[in-house]
This record gives structure tokens, C-alpha cells and sequence, in this order.
């Protein structure tokens, strides 16, 4: 095993692209997007971004993009004064004037480069505001510092998920139920997973979920922040859970809500890879198992079946294909996992996030003997698209940003991920679970099978 | 039940309702959610159509990743302006500066992509980390020979006006580079279209035809080698005033060249531009070209548009548009499909817009500064309007509420100026509000409800139907699926007239059991 990563390590390093200083069109967003999102998914939460206008309608317009949905991010507006005096005063403002408008029960504070850079002290001006307001009743304020210059839309995500349960989550009696934070998926997993533990007759509280208020029903009446999510009451029993499941290994080493509530109340804490794939879905059942001693429901072991006899029904139209894979580290190295578990070979495997780890994460989901696989993080798509020129790709995997690159090398692209908007329904997109992977897996077949028919001369009506 | 906000109030005006004192260009109010975006974004947008011009964003990732590709903004050629580049600010340069990585990608992209020249634009911590970006951007210039062009949009220092101010200065950082290639006598520059769907080629080919030469689209399908010698036409022809008057001033000052304000959306305001390009050279032939020209093109279009008016008539519209001037079209161009204007706004009018839209709009319509979601759906719903006219923000509040909406804005792929673009936008209404989907919106089903009684329809409603309106603000929602034609008020009085009964006989069940 060690001999073979020696190897590819070596293969790698040959073909690594050449290296650019500045970024060609990033495969990373900035970290306030990720606290908007998951602010988005507690109920009656409205996310208020600390710095210029700009911040939070380019988010917006990007989340509305993918989601269809409406999304109001507020912001606190900064001018040149708040630059110099700081955004004290502004902040407060905002913080009236949503209150007013929207009746939240919460409001998360996300900072930016801007807020950051002048050293603003977000806490003191939350706890001044607080101290103003004893005689009223005023929202939870959380606050989760997400400069864009440390880290990406990801560390902003759990910088945000970690405030949230550091501002609610109390001590006392344990009770009979799990935490489960899923990480940046779609709102259709999100969905999926809240069945799995139902069906399983689990007690679970997620973290965010953002399955209604970021994919909801046509409106009978006007919403001011559409219904959903995680409710406040139960984020403030977290800490009495028997323990935390997050999705993404590359979190192990850092501080994250798991952690915290680790620490402070003694509820363990378990990271397992996103369940993309037969192995990591199982992982994640056995998972389950151990931590309630819930079996999986029948109805999971058939759709399970079933994900096994399509498996063996579609493997000759994937075996050896090479395939290009990109996104964030942790559902890379899950798709990754689930492609080798397919024959499919992850010729490129590229992140945007600079985590340290991630040859590391994707090499631990890979099993069988593949040569020539580029394992890269810190990468953006020019860079991409100028290695893949070389590595002889048939398909890629990935969300929307990779549109260029199958048009460029002709090859087809299976959209998953976040964002997807050259295509309706990215929310509605499944990839976890058995049922998640059985889809992934048909469209991967499918739009194999479709490049192979146009392809031909012949016109193959069956294949 | 949707509350205005007491600051936001002087920012609001229905027409017909007091005296007309609207309050605008204001910063956005903190809190507000407003629709609009910064100055780094006011500067994108204006130079984002320059296509052989390298943009390199000079900041934290974010700024550039939200902006990659974002609008149409068409090129005939090269399309280096598709790509998004960024210095990708880290922690450690924030902390000991970001010159020297800034100087580094300037020339190892310059090295690598050859475009004929740069635009630097500097987010918001550049100002706040003190980068000097003039200097680095001068350094560069002279070693690689091509212009190198800081833009000083730092997000905070302003609102998205300031923005386009910003790069009008950097375009005429450009301009009069090139005094060598002759440009003919009867020519013109086109300022502020952006060619997000090819309108620029429309409008190009109409003075094409009328034999006027265009030198330089400046910034739709723009190049550099056209900006570097715009200052030889003879006038600049002017649409989307609120970004570039600025620059179309700066150059009637410098080169003493006239400008004009225009319009190209709507039958009347491409027949004005036109002409008024045509009166300024006083020359017959011209004249009679464009006259031919217009004729020709009103006489093909017309009757289609009178064909879709048929189906729009009576309809009523919310517009929400960043620049006023914009707005003043879709007013007019709504009327020639018999569509009332009941809510007309924008991000960055000014007050002698904003007295215009009030001349020309309909009693009763209201006229907004800088709103936002809330406003916007609490006017759409008393409004009670058919479709909603706006971006890709807009939308989704629009669809929420059972509205049809059209894109007039940068994510739209059918091009929307000229006499061709006016059968296109009457299409984009017509489908959209014409779509049968519409039957199965529970809000739209509620708003039928209500308004066939409010718009005065010949059966009058009885007192029993309004109140159980109020009361049941889902009724007729019931089996909507299976229930066939939803518009059809009939229809929905039929399902109030079996709610009605059911409740009434559930009454006397439960009077009989007592």
C-alpha cells in the first residue's frame, strides 16, 4: 500500500501544472458565503454580513443562482466612516433595522476582509448592543468572524455552525438523541438524511437545515424569511446529546462545533466522510449503529441492493474510465471514493482549499491500483483545465464552474455540488446515501452512455 | 403586515398620494437588505466589457469569484474578460501587504495571456492594508508597454455610482492613446451598452445602415485599440446615463466632443436615438436612411407587438431596474402592450429621474428609491401585479408570490434593445405571463380571489364572499391540480361556493347535534 502511494505520489508530482501566483478562476467562494448558508438554515434566522453592500448582494445573487429561492443576507452597509471609526454604529443599526423589518429569532453575524482588517470587535459591539436593549426582547445574535482571506466558503461554513452551537447549545440531563451536521450538501440530502434517521426512529437534531427554507413550496402567503430550519430550541440541546456526527474528515484536526461540544459537555464527537459511495454510506450506517444501536431500516438494506445490481448492471460502461473531479476536499475525497468503488479511475482530483491533507483524504478512499491519478489542492480551474490536457479525461464531475472545461475538451460533465446554475433543480440534487449514489450513478452511466451514442456513426438505438 | 421602515420611508412615492419629495442617492440604509451593490461592483460592470483587456481583481478571493462570467457582455473576438483573476489575498498579505504578489500576477498573467491591456481594481482592504497600487500598476506599465490601469473601487468608499465613476476615470486613462488611425467625419462612439445579449450589434448595424460610423462601442464588445482613439468621433451617443455620463463629460471637456442621451428599449426611444444621432450630422441622406430605416422596421414589428398585446392588455407590471433611465423605457414599451406600470423603481436614479418617471407614470403607481425584498413584495402584493420586471434577485421573490417575471438584466440571453429587441421583450412578457403554470400558485390563486372582487367584476361580490375571503386566506386552494382552469374567476367562485356550503352544513350538524 505504502509503495503504491509512493508511486503515485512520483506520477503525480511529474505533471503537476505549471505554478501561477494569482488565482484563474477560483474553484473556492469566500468564507461569509458559507455562514450565510448555514444561517439560512436555522429557523427564523436572518444572516447579517458585516462590511460593504457589495459582500452581501454578490452573495445573494450567487445563492439565489444555485437555490432559486429568495435569500435575503442583510448588511451593515459600511462607508468610508465605518472604515475609519470602525462599524460599531452601523452594526447597531442594522441590527434595528432588521429586528424591525423581519422579526427574526436570530441573527448571524458574519464579518469580512473589510470588518476584519480594521480590527473591529464584533463581541463588544454585540454585548453593548445587548446591554441597550435589556428591557426589550431582542434576537439571539451569533457571530462568526469569517474574513475571506483565511480559508474558503467552507471555513466559513463550520466557522458559523461552531457559533451557533457556542452562542445556544446549554448543559444538562443527556438525552436520547444525536447531532448530525452534514456539511455544504444540497437541500434534497438534507431531506434524505432527516429520512434515514426517521426511518431508523432516531432522535436527531441537523445542523444546518436549510432542506426547506433553501428549497421550499410555492407560497400561499408572503414569507419574510421562508419557513424552515433548524429551531433555536432545539440547538440549545445539543450540548446533551449523546453525540456529534460531522461529515468531512479533513475537519479532524480543526476546532468545530463537534468539538466544542466535545469539550464543554462531553458529547462525543465523530467525523466520517460524506456517505457517497456503497463504503462511506455504509460507514455512516455503521455509525448509526454504534452510536444508538438502531439497525438499518429494511428499506435502506434494498435500496442498497438495489445500488449493487445497478452497479453490476452499468460496470462495463465505466471501467477504466478516467474521470476529473473537483470541489471542495471533502466531497472530493467521497466521490472519489465512490468512483474507485465503480472502476472508474479519478485521473484529476483537485480542490480548491489549501487543507494540507487532502492527497491524504483522498488517497485513504481509494483502494484499488490506479496509476497516473493527479491529486491537487489550491487549485483553480485554469489550472485544471491545463493539466487536464494531457491526462486523457472522459468525464467530469463537479458543479457548474467546470462548464468551460467539458466544452473546451468535449467531454461530458455530471453536475453535482454547489453551484450548479446552468441547470434547474442543483437543490434538488441527491448524492448521499444509497439513493444519493444510485443516481450519481446513472447519471455518470448515462452521460457516458450518451457521449458514446452521439459519438458513433452507427446510431445505436440499443446499447 | 409588511412594515416599511420609518428611514425608508421619504424613499417611497405613489403617485397622485401628496406632494412629490423622493428622497435618493443615499447610501443604503444599514440593515435594509437593499438590492444594490458596491463600488467594486459599479466598476465591473462598466469596464467588464473591455474583451482584450485583462481584469485582475486585487484583493481576498471573493470579490473576483462572484464575478466570473457573470453578465453576457458579448464578444465578437477575444474574450479574455471571461476569465476571473485574483490575487487571492492570504492572511500573511494582508499582514505585510500585497504589492509584491500583486506585482508578480500582473506579470507573470500579462506575460501569459498578451492583452492589450490591465485593469487593477482594488477591493475593499487594499486602501486599509496600503497597498500603493498606482505604483506597482506604473511599474508594470513600463516594462510590459501596455497600460496598466488601477481602478479605485474599494467597496466602502461610496455606493455603486462611485463605481462607475471609477472606471470612466480608468477608460479615459485610454482614450487618446491612438491619434494615428483616421476615423471619419460622421462618427460616433456608443457609451453604456453593454452587449449583454448582442444589443450592441443591433444597434451597430442600424448606423450601419443609416451610414454613421460607430468608432468605438466602449463598453459592449469593447476593445482597447477602439477606446484608445474614440476622442477622433464626432459624438458620443449615451445610454445607461447613470454610468457614463461621467466619462462622456470628462471627454466633452478634454476633446470637445457633444454628447447625447439615449435610449434604445422600446419602439420610441430606438426611433428617437436614431434620429437624434441623424438631426446632429444635418445631413439629407442621412436623415433619409434612418427615416427609411425606421419606417421599415416599425412597419415589420408593429403588428406583432399589437398581436401580443392582445393577450397583455390590462395586465399590470412592478419594474425594478438599476438605473432610472432604463426604467423610463420599459414604462413606455409596457404601454404599447397595454400594460399598466403599478410599481417603478431603481437602485441609483436621481431626483430629475425620478421626477420624470412621476410625469410619465399612471396615477396610483408607486415610485421607489433603493428598495428592497420586503418593500418589493409588500408593494407587488397590494399592487396586485402580473408581472415583475427585474434581475436575478428580483426572481425568485417574483415567482414566490405566483408572478411572471422578465430579466432585464445581466443574466438575460435575448438581446432586449432595438426594434427587434422590443418583439423579443414583448415575447419574454408573453411567455412568461401567458405560461399555464400560473393556475397552480396558491398565492396567485388568493390574489384572483381577492381581486376579482376588488377590480369591480359585473357579478358583485357578496358580503358573505369577502368576508370568507379575509377569513380563509387559502380558500380555493383545494384540490387545485385537479380542478382544471384556475384564472377562470367563475371557477373560483365555485370552489367558495362549495367551501361555503360545507362550513354552513358543518353548522347546522353541529346545531342539530346541540
Amino acid at each position: 500500500m505504502k509503495e503504491m502511494r509512493e508511486t503515485i505520489r512520483q506520477r503525480s508530482a511529474k505533471k503537476e501544472p505549471r505554478h501561477f501566483i494569482s488565482t484563474r478562476n477560483a474553484c473556492k467562494l469566500c468564507a461569509p458565503l458559507g455562514a450565510s448558508i448555514v444561517f439560512r438554515g436555522i429557523e427564523n434566522c436572518i444572516p447579517l454580513i458585516h462590511g460593504s453592500q457589495g459582500c452581501s448582494t454578490y452573495i445573494r445573487r450567487y445563492v439565489i443562482s444555485h437555490f432559486k429561492e429568495p435569500v435575503d443576507i442583510a448588511s451593515s452597509n459600511f462607508s468610508e466612516q465605518s472604515a475609519i471609526f470602525g462599524g460599531g454604529d452601523n452594526l447597531k443599526t442594522a441590527l434595528d433595522n432588521i429586528t424591525r423589518q423581519y422579526h427574526p429569532e436570530a441573527i448571524g453575524i458574519a464579518t469580512t476582509c473589510l470588518s476584519e482588517t480594521i480590527g473591529d470587535d464584533v463581541n463588544l459591539y454585540i454585548d453593548e448592543y445587548c446591554r441597550s436593549k435589556k428591557d426589550v426582547n431582542i434576537p439571539v445574535l451569533i457571530h462568526a468572524p469569517t474574513p475571506s482571506y483565511r480559508g474558503t466558503h467552507m471555513e466559513g461554513y463550520h466557522e458559523a455552525v461552531k457559533a451557533i452551537v457556542e452562542t445556544l447549545a446549554e448543559s444538562g440531563p443527556r438525552i436520547d438523541s444525536i447531532n448530525l451536521i452534514p456539511g455544504f450538501l444540497s437541500s434534497e440530502d438534507l431531506r434524505y438524511l432527516k429520512e434515514i434517521l426517521s426511518d431508523s426512529g432516531i432522535t436527531y437534531i441537523m445542523l444546518p437545515d436549510y432542506s426547506e427554507t433553501l428549497d421550499g413550496e410555492s407560497w400561499s402567503e408572503y414569507q419574510k424569511l421562508s419557513a424552515g430550519g433548524t429551531t433555536i430550541a432545539s440547538i440549545r440541546t445539543t450540548g446533551r446529546a449523546l453525540a456529534t456526527v460531522q461529515f468531512g474528515r479533513s475537519l479532524d484536526r480543526h476546532e468545530t462545533a463537534a468539538t466544542c461540544l466535545e469539550k464543554k459537555f462531553g458529547v462525543t464527537a465523530r467525523s466520517t466522510g460524506i456517505p457517497i459511495g456503497i463504503r462511506e454510506t455504509d460507514l455512516f450506517f455503521n455509525i448509526i449503529e454504534e452510536l444508538t444501536g438502531a439497525l438499518m431500516p429494511l428499506k435502506y438494506e434494498k435500496e442498497r441492493g438495489r445500488l449493487i445490481d445497478s452497479y453490476i448492471d452499468g460496470h462495463k460502461y465505466v471501467f477504466g474510465k478516467r474521470a476529473v473531479v473537483y470541489g471542495e476536499a471533502d466531497f472530493v475525497a467521497s466521490m472519489t471514493s465512490f468512483l474507485d468503488e465503480i472502476g472508474i479511475i479519478p485521473a484529476l482530483c483537485a480542490a480548491g482549499e489549501c487543507t494540507g491533507r487532502f492527497r491524504e483524504l483522498v488517497q485513504s478512499g481509494i483502494r484499488n491500483s490506479h496509476e497516473d491519478i493527479l491529486i491537487l489542492e489550491d487549485i483553480d480551474f485554469e489550472s485544471m483545465a491545463e493539466t487536464c490536457q494531457t491526462i486523457g479525461a472522459d468525464i467530469i464531475i463537479g458543479n457548474s464552474k467546470g462548464y468551460a472545461l467539458s466544452r473546451k475538451l468535449g467531454i461530458p460533465l455530471v453536475r453535482a455540488g454547489f453551484p450548479i446554475h446552468d441547470r434547474i433543480g442543483g437543490q434538488r440534487v441527491l448524492h448521499v446515501g444509497y439513493r444519493g449514489t444510485q443516481q450519481l450513478f446513472d447519471r455518470i452511466v448515462n452521460a457516458l452512455i450518451e457521449f458514446k451514442q452521439n459519438s458513433s456513426s452507427v446510431g445505436y438505438s440499443y446499447i | 403586515m409588511i412594515k416599511i421602515l420609518d428611514a425608508r420611508k421619504k424613499q417611497m412615492y405613489e403617485k397622485g398620494k401628496g406632494d412629490f419629495d423622493l428622497a435618493c442617492e443615499k447610501t443604503s440604509l444599514a440593515g435594509s437588505v437593499s438590492q444594490r451593490a458596491c463600488v467594486f461592483c459599479g466598476s465591473r460592470v462598466v469596464l467588464y466589457p473591455v474583451a482584450d483587456a485583462l481584469h485582475l481583481i486585487h484583493g481576498p478571493v471573493g470579490c473576483a469569484a462572484y464575478t466570473w462570467d457573470i453578465r453576457g457582455s458579448l464578444s465578437s473576438g477575444p474574450e479574455l474578460h471571461r476569465l476571473s483573476f485574483s490575487t487571492d489575498l492570504r492572511e500573511q498579505e494582508v499582514i505585510y501587504g500585497g504589492e509584491k504578489k500583486l506585482y508578480a500576477a500582473l506579470t507573470e498573467l500579462i506575460a501569459a495571456y498578451k492583452p492589450k491591456a490591465a485593469f487593477v481594481y482594488a477591493t475593499c482592504i487594499i486602501g486599509l492594508i496600503g497597498d500603493d497600487v498606482q505604483a506597482v500598476c506604473a511599474k508594470v506599465q513600463t516594462e510590459s508597454g501596455i497600460p496598466v490601469i488601477p481602478v479605485h473601487s474599494e467597496g466602502f468608499r461610496g455606493s455603486k455610482k462611485d463605481g462607475y465613476k471609477a472606471a470612466c476615470e480608468a477608460l479615459f486613462r485610454l482614450i487618446g492613446k491612438d491619434e494615428i488611425t483616421p476615423v471619419p467625419k460622421q462618427s460616433i462612439n456608443i457609451l453604456g451598452d453593454f452587449n449583454l445579449a448582442g444589443e450592441t450589434w443591433i444597434i451597430k448595424e442600424y448606423y450601419r445602415q443609416m451610414g454613421v460610423e460607430v468608432v468605438s462601442c466602449i463598453t459592449g464588445d469593447g476593445r482597447v485599440d477602439e477606446i484608445s482613439r474614440s476622442h477622433h468621433a464626432s459624438l458620443n451617443v449615451v445610454q445607461c446615463s447613470g454610468s457614463m455620463t461621467h466619462l462622456a463629460k470628462m471627454m466633452e471637456d478634454t476633446y470637445g466632443i457633444p454628447f447625447k442621451r439615449v435610449s434604445y428599449f422600446g419602439i420610441e426611444d430606438t426611433a428617437d436615438a436614431l434620429y437624434t444621432v441623424a438631426r446632429y450630422f444635418d445631413d439629407p441622406l442621412l436623415l433619409r436612411n434612418t427615416e427609411e430605416l425606421v419606417r421599415t422596421e416599425v412597419d415589420r414589428i408593429y403588428p406583432e407587438v399589437q398581436r401580443y398585446r392582445t393577450f397583455l392588455e390590462n395586465k399590470k407590471a412592478a419594474i425594478y431596474v438599476g438605473g432610472a433611465f432604463k426604467a423610463f423605457s420599459l414604462v413606455k414599451a409596457l404601454r404599447h402592450l397595454g400594460i399598466q406600470t403599478a410599481i417603478v423603481g431603481s437602485q441609483t436614479g436621481n431626483r430629475e429621474d425620478y421626477e420624470y418617471l412621476k410625469e410619465i407614470c399612471d396615477e396610483g403607481t408607486i415610485i421607489v428609491d433603493d428598495t428592497n425584498p420586503l418593500e418589493l413584495s409588500k408593494f407587488m402584493l397590494e399592487k396586485d401585479v402580473d408581472l415583475l420586471i427585474g434581475g436575478v434577485k428580483e426572481r425568485p421573490i417574483a415567482y414566490k408570490l405566483g408572478v411572471a417575471f422578465c430579466d432585464h438584466n445581466h443574466e438575460r440571453k435575448l438581446a432586449l434593445a432595438g426594434f427587434e429587441g422590443m418583439l423579443n421583450f414583448c415575447q419574454e412578457v408573453y411567455s412568461s405571463i401567458m405560461s399555464p403554470v400560473w393556475q397552480f400558485s396558491p398565492a396567485r390563486i388568493n390574489s384572483n380571489l381577492h381581486s376579482k372582487w376588488h377590480r369591480g367584476s359585473k357579478d358583485e361580490a357578496p358580503e358573505a364572499y369577502n368576508q370568507y375571503v379575509e377569513d380563509h386566506p387559502q380558500a380555493g386552494t383545494r384540490d387545485a391540480a385537479n380542478e382544471g382552469d384556475m384564472m377562470n374567476a367563475n371557477w373560483n367562485k365555485h370552489i367558495i361556493d362549495k367551501e361555503i356550503e360545507g362550513e354552513r352544513n358543518e353548522r347546522n350538524n353541529k346545531t342539530a347535534v346541540c
